[in-house]
C-alpha cells in the first residue's frame, strides 16, 4: 500500500515532453529526473513528494521508445503512474524498469489535483481520501506483476543468470 | 490441429516454442536479431553489464548502427560512439556499422539482408516497423529490453491482436509508399492501431515494390501499431536474391485467421499528400496542403529515401533549379545507395539544381544534427514525424511528403505538388 497526492495531467503527454530530447546525451538518470515533466509543469521535480502519483488521460508517453522518460519518472520518486491508457512503449518500458503503471479511466477522470490517493500495488485498488470514493485500476498481467516485484527486469536476469 | 493464426501470431508461436498464441497472452520468445544505435546503445550496455552479462547470446545476431549523430557532432556523441565501438570489438560483433560503413539502421539492416521473412526482431528505436515490409515481426523496445536480450536471446511479448489493411486500386502518377503511408495514417488517427499488429492484403500488394512497402510499414508505429508486415512474396524473394545472410522461411497467414477488424484503402484517385504541422495524420492533397513559404527541403531519413525515392526526385529537379529561399538537402540512407546515386547521375541533378548531398545518417530528422530548424521556419520532409520541435526550434513547422512533392516543393518555395513543375 502506497499513499500520496495526485498530480493530474492531460491526454497524450509524450516522452518528449517527460524529458525533453535535449536532455537525452545526459548520461546520469538523476539528470532527467530534475528535468521530468518540467515543460509542462515547472514545479513538477521541484515539489513532488516520495510516493506521489502521476494521473494522465489517455495515450500517456507516447511518441518516441526512449526509456529515459520512465526512468525519469521512476527516479524522481513517483509511487506510480495511473492514467486512461499508456503507449505501447511506455507501458512495456516502465514494467521493465520496475515502474508501477495503472490503467484506470475511471480514476483517471475523477481524480483532482492535489487529491490524496491511496493504491495497493497487488490489487490496484484506488482510494480517494479527498473525494472519499474508490476505484478499481484494470488488472495487470501476473508475468509483469512479477517482474515489478522483482525490481524489474534486469534484476530478474541478473537473478536468473548468476542466482543473486 | 492448432489455432489458424495471422502472420504475427505464427512468428511469435514459433519463436516461443509453442503451437499457438492467443492475443492478449504474454510469451517468452527467442529473437532473431537485435538492434541497438546510437541513442539506444549506451544505455543497453550498462544494463548489460548490471544484469550480469558477460558475453551476448550471439555475436552474429546483434548489430550496432551509429546513424543519428553521424559524423559524430560533438564530444558527446563521439564519446557514444566509442563506447559502441568498444562494446562491438570486445563482443566480436559480427555487424557494425560506424563512419563510411554506417546509414540509417532501418535502411540499411534490410539492404544488407539482416533482416529476414519470418523472424522476430526487436530495434532498440521505435522504426524497426520497417523490417515488417519482409514479412518480419520486428518493433521498438526501450535500452532495458535490448539489455536483457543481450544476456538471454529472448524477450517477452503480449500477443497482439491483428488488424487486416486490404489495399487495392491502381497507384496514379508521382503517387507512391508515402502517399499510401500518409493515407492510412489518416484513417487511423494516432490511437487507432494501439497494442495491434497491422497486416497487409489485397491486390495491390504485389504491385508495391520493396522501397514502398518499407516506406508503409515504416509510418505505421505512428498510429500506435506494434508491427507492420506485408506478405512474403516474389518481389520479397527477389530483393533478398544474394543478399541475405541467414537461410530463411517463408511465413503465411492462416485463411481462417481471426483479424480485430479490417480496413480498406482503395488507391485510384490518390493524389500526392501531405501531412501538415503537426500532426502524421493530419493529412491532405499537396497542391491544397498548406500555402506558407518554404525555407528547407529534406529528401532522407528511414522512411522514404531509397534508390526509388531518390530517382522520383532527381526527375523532378533534373534541369530545374531550386528557389532561391529554401535549403534543399538530399541524403541517401546509405553508403550503396550514395553510390548508386553517384553512378546513375542523380547527385549531379541534386547539386546541379542547388541542393546539397549529405552523408548517409539521420541528418536532419530528429532534430539533432544537420540541417536544424530555425523559429518560424517552415520545412517539407520525407520523413515521419512532424511534432512541434522535432526537426529544431519548438516554433518550426513541418509538412511530410513523397520525394515528388518535396521536389517540387524546393522548387516553388512553397508546398507543391509535382504536376505544378511537371508537365
Ligand atoms: S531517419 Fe529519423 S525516424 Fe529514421 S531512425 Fe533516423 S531519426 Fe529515427
Amino acid at each position: 500500500m502506497i499513499s500520496g497526492r495526485a498530480w493530474v495531467f492531460g491526454d497524450h503527454i509524450s516522452s518528449d515532453a517527460i524529458v525533453p530530447a535535449r536532455y537525452l546525451n545526459q548520461r546520469n538518470p538523476r539528470s532527467w529526473a530534475g528535468v521530468v515533466l518540467a515543460d509542462l509543469r515547472p514545479e513538477f521535480a521541484e515539489q513532488l513528494g516520495f510516493g506521489d502519483f502521476i494521473v494522465a488521460g489517455r495515450n500517456f508517453g507516447c511518441g518516441s521508445s526512449r526509456e529515459q522518460a520512465p526512468m525519469a519518472i521512476k527516479t524522481a520518486g513517483v509511487g506510480a503512474v495511473i492514467a486512461h491508457s499508456f503507449s505501447r512503449m511506455f507501458y512495456r518500458n516502465a514494467f521493465n524498469l520496475g515502474l508501477p503503471v495503472f490503467a484506470c479511466p475511471e480514476a483517471a477522470s475523477l481524480v483532482h489535483d492535489g487529491d490524496r490517493l491511496r493504491l495497493d500495488l497487488f490489487s490496484g485498488a484506488i482510494q480517494d481520501l479527498d473525494q472519499e470514493s474508490s476505484f478499481q485500476a484494470e488488472a495487470v498481467d501476473p508475468y509483469l506483476a512479477e517482474m515489478v516485484s522483482a525490481g524489474g527486469l534486469i534484476k530478474k536476469v541478473r537473478k536468473q543468470i548468476t542466482g543473486h | 490441429m492448432s489455432q489458424p493464426q495471422t502472420m504475427s501470431q505464427k512468428i511469435l508461436s514459433s519463436r516461443a516454442g509453442l503451437p499457438s498464441v492467443e492475443p492478449g497472452a504474454i510469451v517468452e520468445a527467442a529473437v532473431d536479431m537485435v538492434l541497438a544505435n546510437d541513442v539506444s546503445a549506451p544505455m543497453m550496455i550498462r544494463g548489460f553489464k548490471e544484469a550480469g552479462g558477460e558475453r551476448v547470446f550471439d555475436p552474429a545476431r546483434v548489430v550496432l548502427v551509429a546513424d543519428h549523430f553521424t559524423p559524430n557532432k560533438d564530444v558527446a556523441s563521439a564519446l557514444i560512439v566509442n563506447e559502441m565501438s568498444e562494446f562491438a570489438s570486445s563482443q566480436r560483433l559480427e555487424h557494425r556499422f560506424e563512419g563510411g560503413r554506417s546509414g540509417v539502421a532501418h535502411v540499411l539492416l534490410a539492404e544488407q539482408g539482416l533482416t529476414l521473412p519470418g523472424e522476430l526482431i526487436i530495434g532498440g528505436d521505435s522504426r524497426a516497423l520497417t523490417y515488417g515490409a519482409l514479412g518480419a515481426f520486428a518493433t521498438g523496445v526501450g535500452a532495458t529490453d535490448l539489455a536483457a536480450a543481450l544476456v538471454t536471446g529472448r524477450t517477452w511479448f503480449k500477443v497482439p491482436e491483428t488488424i487486416r489493411v486490404q489495399l487495392s486500386g491502381e497507384l496514379g502518377p508521382w503517387v507512391g509508399g508515402m502517399d499510401i503511408a500518409l493515407a492510412l495514417l489518416n484513417t487511423l488517427g494516432p490511437e487507432g492501431a494501439h497494442y495491434q499488429s497491422l497486416e497487409f492484403h489485397g491486390p495491390l500488394v504485389e504491385a508495391l515494390s520493396m522501397e514502398a512497402r518499407q516506406t508503409i510499414s515504416n509510418l505505421m508505429v505512428e498510429s500506435g501499431a506494434k508491427a507492420a508486415l506485408f506478405p512474403v512474396d516474389q518481389a520479397t524473394t527477389d530483393y533478398l536474391a544474394g543478399k541475405a545472410k541467414r537461410s530463411w522461411h517463408s511465413v503465411a497467414p492462416d485463411p481462417e485467421a481471426a483479424y480485430s477488424r479490417t480496413i480498406e484503402l482503395d488507391v485510384s484517385g490518390l493524389e500526392p499528400l501531405a501531412a501538415r504541422p503537426h500532426l502524421p495524420h493530419d493529412v491532405a492533397p499537396a497542391h491544397s496542403a498548406g500555402y506558407e513559404p518554404v525555407n528547407q527541403v529534406f529528401i532522407g531519413s528511414c522512411a522514404a529515401a531509397r534508390l526509388e525515392d531518390l530517382r522520383v526526385a532527381a526527375k523532378v529537379l533534373e534541369g530545374r533549379t531550386v528557389h532561391p529561399r529554401v535549403r534543399l538537402m538530399v541524403i541517401p540512407a546509405t553508403p550503396a545507395l550514395a553510390l548508386a546515386a553517384l553512378r546513375e547521375g542523380l547527385t549531379e541533378t541534386f547539386v546541379a539544381a542547388g541542393g546539397m548531398v549529405g552523408p548517409p545518417s539521420c541528418g536532419p530528422c530528429a532534430g539533432g544534427h544537420l540541417g536544424v530548424l530555425a523559429p518560424g521556419e517552415v520545412a517539407v520532409a520525407t520523413a515521419n514525424r512532424n511534432y512541434r520541435g522535432r526537426m529544431g526550434h519548438p516554433g518550426s513547422r513541418i509538412y511530410l511528403a513523397g520525394p515528388a512533392v518535396a521536389a517540387a516543393s524546393a522548387i516553388l518555395g512553397r508546398l507543391a505538388s509535382p504536376t505544378e513543375v511537371v508537365s
